[in-house]
């Protein structure tokens, strides 16, 4: 700079026009993709655009997009959990046992099955913040715990005949000529619930600081250790909800179930606009990315594709918004 | 602590008992000394720098009045009460508000966001008391009116500060230090990664929150500004005080020299040459 020079005006300090802030939003890019995604679909196969073909798709998501959200609460923290799929499996068989022997009351079954994967939370919580270890190695770890007790306590039998209220979940009710079942609805609350929780309180504005720099919300007066035991246990009873969703729709208590799940909420956190550094995303583009897997998934299915070259068109979306990520996060600095 | 940012009360103490006083602070770290019997004075309504070179002990002196660390012996004092901060917190709670080098914000967040972090401002009634729902209009309206007190020019509370300067970021962590302080605000190298012009910018700020009423502390190793904003230097040095001084009554040089043991001031507050041959290394007859 030469000292005849006018100093430039700083470009950071003009207001950003709605149209460019809209776009720097993460969740944008995301939504364009999945109605692209739609229109695409809808011109490809009749049935695509029908309520019963949506009620489907929301179907086939429900379970894994409900442990993304959980997902999405620890990638927020800047960690990850690899023990989601085999949390939900050993929650899913031991409500299913309980309740299916008559052990206890079928609503007690479902509360200590949403009590101990809680509890498998507040445990990789307490180990990524106590020891403190890496939450790849704790989650990864606690996948292995959690895939062998479900082996374990179930003896590999899957459970049948289960009461009434582990399915209740499963039953449907009516939108016009669609019928919808009530996890799906639970489902879809569940996101709002947790898009509230961290858009609208100062918890949620603490995950987010945690996730920039944990000395920063330290020296700011955040508990974080706290914050992030409570992260990983809130996550935790989710994959208990999620599991209690896997029972009412399979109506069986499946100790293979969710084995391929722990990648796939990630692959719809990571759909979803959210960085893996932490700190930044939304869980409204989780929701959004587990439904651009779904609507791919069953567009393609309709249109008679093969389902290997679902699982390859799955893989290419994730790598590329994970470059976007990158490339955004370079333009910032 | 009040839950909102407030004007700070009327500069506390009085001419005679300093806001923020130590005396005798020991802090050892098994064999080494960082704290060696170090006092400190703060008197209402200054800008007191504290040098020293690497290893004198100003950063274990700053974070044992901040409540980043617990001295082994010796006393602190705010207002002549003597206090003991268990972490940086409680020392918060007390009215000492500190910016952090490089710790200071949260990048993705919004100003308003950061300036209410940890201390967020929820909606009155049902909303706030029931269902957590944060006030986001009145922590904008406050967050504005205190970045406009300080004359740092945004138009938009909603980027997040990630978006903005490294001047820009700083001034937010001052906003924010100066909306809540209430006795004391301590600055940690505040200018260290900034430019010219943003330096000039921060030392601006620093001048109208002394302006306020509130004390500043102001650790720094840059002796222009420094010289250009302190009202009193206070020299650290093998984990003691060594010097008070009045950047009017002598030059950078001597300060310096001082600093290094070369010089020290005598009972007339006059520098003599401590150590010969160290006043001849940095050219001092």
């Amino acid at each position: 700079m030469t000292a005849t020079m006018t100093p430039p005006k700083p470009p950071e300090a003009a207001e950003p026009s709605p149209a460019r802030r809209l776009l720097s939003t993460p969740t944008v890019g995301p939504l364009a993709a999945l109605l692209l995604a739609c229109v695409f679909f809808s011109f490809n196969s009749d049935q695509f655009l029908t309520g019963g073909n949506f009620s489907l798709i929301i179907q086939q998501v429900m379970v894994v997009g409900t442990l993304a959200i959980g997902q999405t609460l620890i990638i927020l923290t800047a960690g990850i959990d690899l023990s989601n799929g085999a949390i939900m499996a050993f929650g899913g068989i031991l409500m299913a046992k309980l309740a299916a022997e008559g052990t206890v009351p079928p609503l007690v079954a479902i509360a200590l099955g949403l009590l101990v994967c809680a509890g498998f939370g507040a445990a990789n919580g307490l180990l990524v913040t106590l020891v403190p270890l890496p939450p790849f190695i704790v989650t990864l770890g606690m996948l292995n715990v959690a895939f062998a007790l479900t082996h374990i306590y179930s003896q590999d039998q899957t459970v049948t005949n289960l009461p009434a209220p582990l399915t209740a979940l499963g039953e449907t009710f009516a939108i016009g000529d669609t019928r919808v079942t009530y996890g799906s609805l639970l489902t879809i609350l569940l996101f709002l619930l947790f898009a509230y929780l961290l858009g609208q309180t100062a918890w949620g504005k603490h995950v987010y600081a945690l996730g920039n720099s944990p000395e920063v919300a330290r020296l700011t007066g955040i508990r974080t250790g706290r914050l992030t035991v409570g992260v990983y246990t809130t996550a935790g009873f989710v994959y208990g909800i999620a599991a209690l969703l896997l029972v009412s729709r399979t109506g069986v208590g499946d100790p293979q179930a969710g084995q391929t799940d722990n990648l796939d909420s990630i692959t719809a956190v990571v759909l979803g606009g959210t960085s893996l550094f932490g700190g930044r995303g939304l869980v409204i583009g989780t929701l959004i990315g587990a439904l651009i897997v779904g609507v791919f998934r069953n567009g393609l299915q309709l249109m008679g594709v093969a389902s290997i070259y679902q699982t390859l068109i799955t893989g290419i979306l994730v790598i590329l918004a994970v470059t976007v990520d990158q490339l955004s996060r370079r333009r910032i600095r | 602590m009040t839950d909102s940012p407030s004007a700070p009360v009327p500069p506390a103490g009085t001419a005679q008992t300093p806001v923020l006083q130590a005396r005798g602070l020991v802090k050892r770290y098994g064999h080494v000394t960082a704290l060696d019997g170090a006092d400190f004075d703060l008197m209402a309504g200054e800008v007191l720098a504290v040098i020293g070179d690497n290893g004198a002990g100003k950063t274990s002196l700053i974070k044992a009045l901040t409540g980043a660390l617990q001295p082994d012996e010796g006393e602190i004092m705010l207002d002549g009460r003597p206090v003991r901060f268990r972490d940086p917190l409680d020392a918060r709670r007390n009215g000492i508000e500190t910016v952090y080098q490089d710790l200071a914000v949260a990048a993705s967040l919004d100003i308003a966001s950061n300036m209410f972090l940890g201390r967020e401002a929820r909606r009155p009634g049902f909303l706030g008391r029931v269902f957590r729902l944060l006030d986001h209009r009145r922590m904008r309206e406050e967050s504005a009116r205190h970045m406009a007190e300080l004359k740092i020019g945004l138009r938009s509370l909603t980027q997040p500060v990630e978006s903005l300067s490294g001047g820009q970021r700083q001034g937010v962590a001052v906003a924010r230090a100066v909306a809540w302080a209430r006795h004391v605000v301590v600055m940690d190298e505040p200018t260290a990664a900034l430019g010219v012009k943003e330096s000039g910018q921060v030392l601006d700020m620093i001048r109208r929150v002394r302006d306020r009423g509130l004390p500043v502390v102001l650790i720094s190793h840059n002796m222009p500004h420094v010289f250009e904003i302190a009202d009193r230097i206070h020299v650290q040095r093998l984990g003691r005080r060594v010097a008070q001084i009045k950047p009017g009554e002598h030059s950078m040089a001597e300060v310096v020299a001082i600093m290094t043991g070369a010089l020290r001031l005598d009972a007339d507050e006059q520098a003599v040459v401590a150590d010969k041959e160290a006043a001849r290394a940095i050219g001092l007859t």
